[in-house]
């Protein structure tokens, strides 16, 4: 504090609430529709508090959908986003741990040429390269199987500029002693750099989890099967059909079924979240 | 980069960026360089024939007014999302770091909208401002004001900015608080003592001082707003009404995916390819260096 201002302080926290209000209404509407019935929620205007529908509304959601559509419910799509996440983020995590590791801790043939090459990845998000990519998955028989989903994400060069980060930090002394010990290069990833890297791996899982559960446009241009849909396409699809006869209350379970899985991982584990996204980023 | 100390010479090293880098050509350097390639082709009506031109693709691109007019709104789009998102997280970010008592607290409420999707957060807000239910839309007809984003471009254009302004502002929320907190507070009390305010403060040393975080943050900001975007325009506004939010990413996939003009959407992929360059660029030469926490 550098000086004393009751009142700037009263007004800095007036405003904060004002802003986390702003921030957290949508949400707070969301939780609320999905409290509702059907009925409740065509008439105007909409209610601001909760009613008493909450688990009526999960279990409609969750085990028979849209009245108006086949009657599957979004337990099928939660799960095959829960796959997708796991799969992105260990994938993720598990190629970019060797490469950094084989770019810090080998002199090899090429070594500059594959480090540039992971580097281009930074600059070819799917969104500029979709119609090749979606062929690519079609001929190698990809289509609507979590490995099409998964695989074609996985390449990182944010996450394995951070390991490559993490290792330099490694005191050398730690490499010798090992080699004198007469542990293999496998060995000593395995017993000294995975353990010593632990902390960042769970930061950048952190971020991952969230990166994959939120995937869009990619499940949406490969999957055409209704068992692979992901969550977050669900609820596109229960807004197409919301066209004709809204039943927000189904919709908006749905959506909060979609992002209490990220949003619990964020709040929950806030310094392992912050440290993922400050050091991925910079 | 390399260890001084490592280990020697086997094909150990080449098994292990084998994974990373068969990913890497299959899924992102050969379509790349398939978009590169269909970029300068042009396909017949019935497929039977394709015929290399240069860089005719782009020329019909620039020429097509739809494709400027779709630029234009991108750039727009951009600089509202970056502008709204930040000016509001920085606003929020000097305040909390001004009050001891709950900082912690406050950080844990505005980082959530950081978990949600594009998708999801655009159908939050599609709900709360639909023509006929929405509680906003309700609110605002009581002051007088008729809302309807399906008929009007420049409401769906604002429904759109806010939606992604608001996903944003977590992310940018943290990286101001980090730089703010790392401004050396002897400074701030050499000004206080000669008797500057808080707003003089602000103007004159603490915003001089974050200029590295909010450039950096631009160059984000931008980068999410081109491309991680797409999820709340398809759901939200679906590019309309009549091509009013229909950006460049968007674009690129209704071209592509439900017109199917090959060569016009692998132009348009070749175009924003530039543009991440471009940007990727800016930030590693000019960002990254300078940022410190």
């Amino acid at each position: 504090m550098i000086e004393n201002r009751p009142l700037l302080t009263i007004f800095s926290h007036l405003m904060l609430i004002l802003g986390v209000v702003m921030i957290a209404f949508p949400i707070w509407i969301t939780f609320v529709a999905a409290t509702h019935t059907d009925i409740r929620m065509t008439q105007i205007p909409l209610p601001l508090l909760p009613g008493g529908h909450f688990f009526e509304n999960l279990d409609l959601a969750l085990n028979k959908g849209l009245s108006g559509q086949s009657g599957q419910g979004v337990t099928r799509m939660l799960w095959n986003s829960l796959v997708m996440a796991m799969m992105i983020s260990v994938g993720k995590i598990a190629i970019s741990l060797l490469s950094a590791f084989a770019v810090v801790y080998f002199r090899f043939p090429f070594r500059m040429f594959f480090f540039w090459m992971i580097f281009i990845t930074l600059m070819l998000p799917v969104e500029v390269r979709i119609l090749p990519t979606y062929e690519v998955v079609a001929n190698l028989g990809m289509l609507d199987t979590y490995w099409g989903l998964s695989i074609p994400l996985i390449a990182s060069a944010t996450a394995t500029f951070m390991f490559r980060q993490v290792f330099l930090t490694i005191p050398d002394e730690l490499l010798e002693a090992a080699r004198i010990d007469g542990a293999s290069p496998m060995r000593f990833f395995w017993d000294i750099l995975i353990p010593m890297s632990r902390t960042n791996i769970a930061a950048l899982f952190v971020i991952l989890f969230i990166y994959g559960w939120n995937q869009y446009l990619w499940p949406l241009l490969i999957t055409s099967d209704n068992d692979m849909y992901t969550v977050v396409m669900g609820i596109k699809q229960m807004l197409e059909a919301a066209e004709q006869a809204p039943e927000w209350n189904v919709i908006m379970m749905t959506a909060l079924l979609a992002m209490i899985p990220p949003v619990c991982v964020v709040v929950f584990m806030q310094t392992l979240f912050v440290k993922g996204l400050t050091e991925t980023e910079k | 980069m390399l260890k001084n100390v490592h280990f020697g010479p086997s094909v150990l090293p080449f098994l292990l960026v084998a994974p990373q880098i068969i990913v890497t050509i299959i899924f992102f350097i050969w379509p790349a360089g398939q978009a590169l390639y269909q970029s300068l082709l042009i396909q017949d009506a019935f497929g039977l024939k394709t015929e290399f031109v240069w860089l005719e693709n782009f020329g019909i691109l620039f020429s097509e007014e739809q494709y400027r007019n779709s630029f234009g709104r991108t750039v727009v789009f951009s600089s509202l999302v970056a502008i709204l998102s930040m000016s509001f997280a920085l606003i929020l970010a000097v305040l909390a770091d001004r009050v001891i008592k709950g900082a912690g607290t406050y950080r844990t409420f505005l980082i959530w909208p950081y978990a949600v999707a594009p998708v999801t957060a655009g159908a939050l807000w599609v709900f709360m401002f639909d023509p006929t239910l929405g509680i906003v839309t309700y609110g605002l007809s009581a002051m007088g004001y008729d809302w309807n984003h399906k008929l009007n471009g420049g409401e769906a254009m604002a429904l759109v900015v806010m939606a992604a302004a608001w996903k944003q502002v977590a992310y940018n929320f943290l990286f101001f608080l980090a730089g703010l907190q790392s401004i050396p507070k002897s400074l701030i009390e050499a000004a206080a003592i000669d008797g500057a305010g808080p707003v003089r403060r602000f103007r004159d040393i603490i915003f001089p001082l974050l200029s590295p975080t909010t450039f950096f943050l631009l160059v984000i900001n931008i980068v999410y707003a081109f491309f991680d975007t797409f999820g709340i325009v398809h759901v939200m506004t679906a590019g309309g009404p009549a091509g009013a939010t229909n950006i460049l990413v968007y674009k690129v996939f209704s071209d592509g995916f439900v017109g199917l003009d090959l060569g016009g959407s692998a132009a348009q992929s070749v175009i924003l390819m530039i543009i991440v360059i471009g940007l990727t660029v800016v930030q590693f030469k000019y960002v990254e260096k300078k940022v410190a926490y």
